[in-house]
């Protein structure tokens, strides 16, 4: 076994000074009825050829599809250097950086994340990541009910991702904090709904996503000061890549803003593993849970970086910690970290440009085949929703067929379709071209 | 050696109280700056919040450790002391003076519960 | 030379510098951005850097050099399991056919990825002796979370709701009254007796009907098989509560017994320490949870079930604890993990628990007169020593930690489990040759004469890092931590 180091020779000299005669003997405390004695009912040993045959069939069993599809998860360009900068070693084989002398790699990285998420975000800080853009969201829901103290109820807005909200409506759940919703009108958030919701003077926090679940940039104005006004933080989950465009959370007001980051590059990999952002007003920063990467000077004067405020955190706090959070994403923070860096200000404007018109493109070649409408009339970015004549799943099968991923049904009736700068106009042509040979 | 002031009151989790007319400062004694180490931070309450005997009312935090607070008397918080925001290394300077919040007793004979400093100085074993 | 490298990526910005290639636009001139509503659109400008493709690789090619990592050295890191992390693994989970996959592909599109995840469910479930596994949850403390609300549910469903304490040992990782702190249960803490395991006789007066369960590792945090697990679990389930079992040791019994088989209902693997995965400077890795026969329904949805016909598709159950991810977890995750228990095979599988133990023991007996061995006799996949053997030197657990980077290993495990001052806790982990680890006793050797001969050169260790000794005062009292913070 190509892992295993030991020879027979090792075993017996190992043995000897640890005092057994045999492997068994390491185990003799063990009482006889807990030990495993048979076979396990798990494949034989495979080589690596044997490996490479097995996972390429497998691949083959999934579809490689042109993706249209999107609701939290697209396709996006990945520059070429980032996987092989992954990949090295000394980043890739790394534990959690507490032993600041050996880690400055990944903790340099850190820091330079969460610089640039707060330049995203236009927050004052970040921490070190989360899991995903789901969990990121819980984090934030439970910040604020530690902020308010004594409010143990949050508003969500119903046109936030569902798969956002359910995340964050289990880890409410167990906490005794009470979700409820923030109806929707026309496609976005009803701000006197929210105004009504908000006067009982106990909500801890408002969370909202930009742009919603439809693809929606939804007009914010007001609503800090409303919720502010009664005391209650503002959640905004948002999406980094529209970022280089879209105002951000603390252009808006936001206390805390959070949302995946996939949309930075990241490969889908069939759902993971993506990288969550958590990020708030300075105000607020002993609230934040998980790593935080700080600069400092080492004994020499050296510029050097390390984790802080520790002291918020699992390993000390134990039970009285603000969250269970033990590591972060690193690696996917590494991943989006070189993805900013190449990208710039200006291409990830460039992006946006490309999904942009590319999304507005399809929506109206769509809505001129006169077999869809828009389901809303408001303004979106790279996603929008579509109400079809014929059923949404007979357009999916008829595109399936064709090799491309059409969207995300959300209704019998409804599609969401997703366009990035990784679609061009011939594909986009090719899916309209279907739908309008659909009888 | 820690220093003990006399006249004060002592607790068990290492807060003291001095006791002005209706007023009780509250904060943490030498021998438990000394144990945290450099502190850091200091989560202090807001004015106008209760605080009741025996209850956590914030933390002080040093680079890799945090210690509950715990008040030794009950009554409403009037002031928290703001300096500490800035610089809560002047509990390691003197943690006497820099007293974490001023608290308007609502049963000033709680203070009878607590050590003097004598009693303090035996329980720390100096 | 390349170690001094200290540049920030934003110091190396230049404006008008591109790393990007993108396509041309065609559709620009009729659709873009700018002609959204004013009040949507960003004022201020985002300070990202300009550089070219060229400075991002060396940057952070360098930055890479101020690494350690398992690919570099010996990781006695207790608890943390850092064992080698097999390339081919890498290399799988990187397949354009499963990278490219969109989460919301129709399941009939999707069938090599679920059959990926179901088989490795599949055959943890074989491993650990439980009957089901979710594999959604993202991380160790994710799993423990999750499992925690799995056992939660448990007796709210069955009407019972007075049950809202769990039991944790005061050896147990923070995580652990974390987890259940945010599962909103409150935490007993049962004593250790001074071999460091659960004592029974402080176990049974806790065990009433306010308590959901006990949280479990074993072997335990010092290393030390937990014999009386199966008194201990019929206790536990006599008074109605549940054993969780945490994974963050699994690596110590791997092939010679079973989590399931102990008596536990519910438990985590950490898919990065037992499986290989590597931990990527701190994530992402994988949890997946596990339960007992009869806890099936109330693992997290989505779940991944197999049809009669051999088709597998995407379920979900109302009974079910919740919705924990955004999908299926940190699949990439799974495909390395996966590859890993085919590369090993039945065979190997059975081999990884005595080689790790065989590594750790004979790490021990050999430095046993150097370091204070608290707990005597054999130990699992780890154990602990509380510091120097001689006490008088002055020298602490920081200090040789710090000084062994001077000499190219990771420190090990420090000042955890609380239960003594000084702990230094050692994990070899089976990767590890015999001859790794006799370089690294005669280096641990050496630094106890140090600590003797020379305590000053180990009181101010490391010597010849990257850095030295980091002043994390003024970082957490003036905490700088964006490049924005920094300029001032």
């Amino acid at each position: 076994m190509k892992y295993f180091p030991h020879t027979q020779q090792d075993i017996e000299q190992m043995l000897a000074v640890a005092g057994v005669k045999s492997l068994d003997g390491l185990f003799g405390e063990i009482p006889q009825q807990l030990l495993f004695d048979r076979e396990f009912a798990l494949p034989e040993a495979m080589s690596e050829a044997e490996i490479r045959k097995f996972f390429e069939a497998l691949g083959k069993r999934n579809g490689d599809l042109v993706c249209f599809a999107g609701a939290g998860v697209e396709d996006h360009y990945s520059p070429s250097v980032i996987a092989p900068i992954l990949s090295r070693g000394e980043f890739l084989t790394a534990y959690t950086p507490y032993q600041p002398e050996i880690s400055q790699g990944t903790l340099q990285y850190i820091f330079e994340y969460q610089s640039m998420i707060c330049e995203l975000t236009g927050m004052d800080v970040t921490n070190a990541s989360m899991y995903d853009g789901t969990t990121a969201t819980a984090e934030a829901m439970m910040m604020c009910v530690s902020i308010a103290k004594k409010r143990n109820r949050v508003l969500v807005s119903a046109t936030m991702d569902p798969k956002v909200r359910r995340v964050v409506e289990t880890y409410a759940k167990y906490q005794g904090v009470t979700v409820d919703l923030i109806a929707e009108k026309d496609g976005v958030t009803d701000l006197t709904d929210l105004e009504s919701k908000l006067a009982a003077d106990d909500v801890a926090g408002v969370i909202l996503a930009q742009p919603n679940f439809y693809g929606i940039v939804e007009d914010y104005t007001g609503v800090a000061d409303m919720c502010h006004a009664r005391k209650a933080q503002l959640v905004m989950n948002v999406k980094p890549s529209t970022l280089a465009v879209l105002k951000t959370p603390a252009e808006w007001g936001a206390d805390i803003a959070c949302g995946d980051a996939q949309s930075l590059g990241i490969p889908m990999t069939y759902g993971g593993p993506y990288v969550g952002f958590l990020a708030c007003v300075n105000a607020h920063v002993r609230k934040l849970p998980g790593r935080i990467v700080g600069a400092t000077t080492d004994v020499d004067g050296k510029r050097a970086f390390v984790l802080t405020l520790q002291a918020r955190e699992q390993h000390i706090r134990r039970e009285k910690a603000n969250s269970n959070i033990c590591s972060n994403q690193s690696l996917m923070a590494l991943y989006v970290t070189i993805y900013m860096s190449v990208m710039g200000h200006k291409g990830l404007k460039e992006a946006c440009c490309l999904s942009y018109s590319g999304a507005h493109y399809l929506a109206e070649q769509l809505v001129a085949t006169g077999k869809c409408s828009m389901v809303h009339d408001k303004p979106f970015f790279n996603e929008f929703a579509v109400r079809t004549t014929v059923p949404a799943a007979k357009v999916q099968e008829a595109l399936l067929a064709a090799g491309i991923l059409g969207g995300v049904r959300i209704a019998d009736d409804t599609l969401l379709l997703c366009v990035t700068e990784q679609r061009t106009k011939e594909e986009i042509d090719t899916l309209v071209s279907i739908v309008n040979n659909i009888q | 050696m820690s220093t003990i002031l006399e006249g004060l009151y002592y607790a068990e989790s290492h807060e003291y109280v001095k006791v002005e007319g209706e007023f009780g400062y509250v904060g943490i004694t030498d021998y438990a700056q000394h144990e945290l180490g450099n502190v850091v931070y200091v989560d202090m309450p807001e004015v106008d919040d209760e605080v009741t005997a025996g209850e956590n009312f914030g933390a002080v935090e040093s680079v890799k450790a945090a210690s509950d607070l715990i008040s030794p008397v009950s009554g409403t918080v009037v002031e928290v002391n703001e300096a500490l925001n800035d610089n809560p290394e002047l509990v390691n300077s003197d943690p006497y003076a820099n007293w974490i919040i001023k608290v308007q007793l609502s049963d000033p004979a709680e203070v009878e519960n607590l050590m003097d400093a004598a009693a303090y100085k035996a329980a720390i074993g100096e | 030379m390349i170690r001094n490298y200290d540049k920030l990526i934003f110091e190396l910005s230049k404006e008008g510098r591109v790393g990007y290639s993108l396509p041309k636009n065609e559709l620009k001139e009729k659709y873009c951005p700018c002609q959204l509503p004013a009040a949507l659109k960003r004022e201020s400008k985002p300070e990202l850097p300009e550089v070219t493709e060229f400075d991002v690789v060396r940057h952070y090619t360098n930055l890479s050099n101020k690494n350690f990592g398992v690919d570099t050295g010996f990781y006695p890191l207790g608890s943390c399991t850092m064992k080698y992390n097999p390339r081919l693994n890498e290399e799988i989970s990187a397949l354009p056919s499963f990278a490219r996959l969109h989460p919301a592909t129709p399941v009939e599109a999707a069938q090599g990825a679920l059959e990926v995840y179901y088989n490795l469910a599949a055959s943890l479930a074989e491993i650990s002796g439980l009957a089901a596994f979710t594999l959604n949850p993202y991380a160790g403390a994710h799993g423990e979370l999750t499992g925690l609300m799995i056992m939660r549910s448990y007796h709210l469903q069955r009407g019972d709701s007075k049950r809202t304490k769990v039991i944790v040992p005061d050896s147990a990782h923070g995580t652990n009254p974390a987890s259940a702190a945010v599962c909103g249960l409150e935490i007993v803490e049962v004593k250790s007796t001074p071999n460091g395991t659960v004592d029974v006789e402080d176990l049974k007066p806790l065990l009433d009907d306010t308590i959901a369960g006990i949280m479990m590792t074993n072997p335990n945090t010092l290393g030390i098989f937990e014999t009386e697990i199966p008194e201990i679990a019929r206790l536990v389930h006599e008074c109605g509560g549940l054993l969780y079992y945490d994974g963050a040791n699994l690596n110590a019994v791997l092939g010679k017994c079973r989590p399931g088989d102990m008596g536990f209902d519910i438990m985590h693997i950490n898919l990065h320490k037992t499986f290989s995965t590597p931990h990527g400077g701190g994530g992402p890795g994988d949890g997946p949870v596990g339960v007992r026969a009869g806890l099936e329904k109330l693992l997290p949805n989505p779940q991944v079930k197999k049809d009669a016909a051999g088709k597998f598709y995407i379920d979900t159950d109302e009974a079910s604890a919740g919705y924990v991810s955004n999908f299926l977890g940190n699949f990439g995750v799974l495909l390395r993990a996966y590859t890993y228990i085919l590369t090993l095979g039945r065979e190997n599988v059975k081999m990884v628990g005595p080689l790790a133990v065989l590594n750790a023991n004979y790490v021990k007996e050999s430095l046993k007169d150097d370091y204070y061995l608290p707990i005597e006799g054999i130990c699992k996949h780890e154990f602990v020593f509380d510091g120097l053997a001689d006490k008088s030197t002055g020298v602490t657990t920081l200090d040789i930690a710090k000084r062994l980077l001077d000499y190219g290993y990771h420190a090990p495990t420090i000042y955890f489990p609380l239960l003594f001052h000084q702990s230094i806790m050692i994990e070899p982990t089976e990767t590890e040759s015999k001859e790794t680890l006799d370089e690294f006793i005669a280096v641990m050797k050496k630094v106890a004469k140090e600590a003797i001969g020379n305590p000053d050169i180990v009181k101010s260790a490391p010597h010849s890092t990257p850095v030295r000794r980091l002043d994390e005062t003024t970082a957490a009292r003036f905490p700088k931590t964006t490049y924005r913070q920094l300029k001032g």
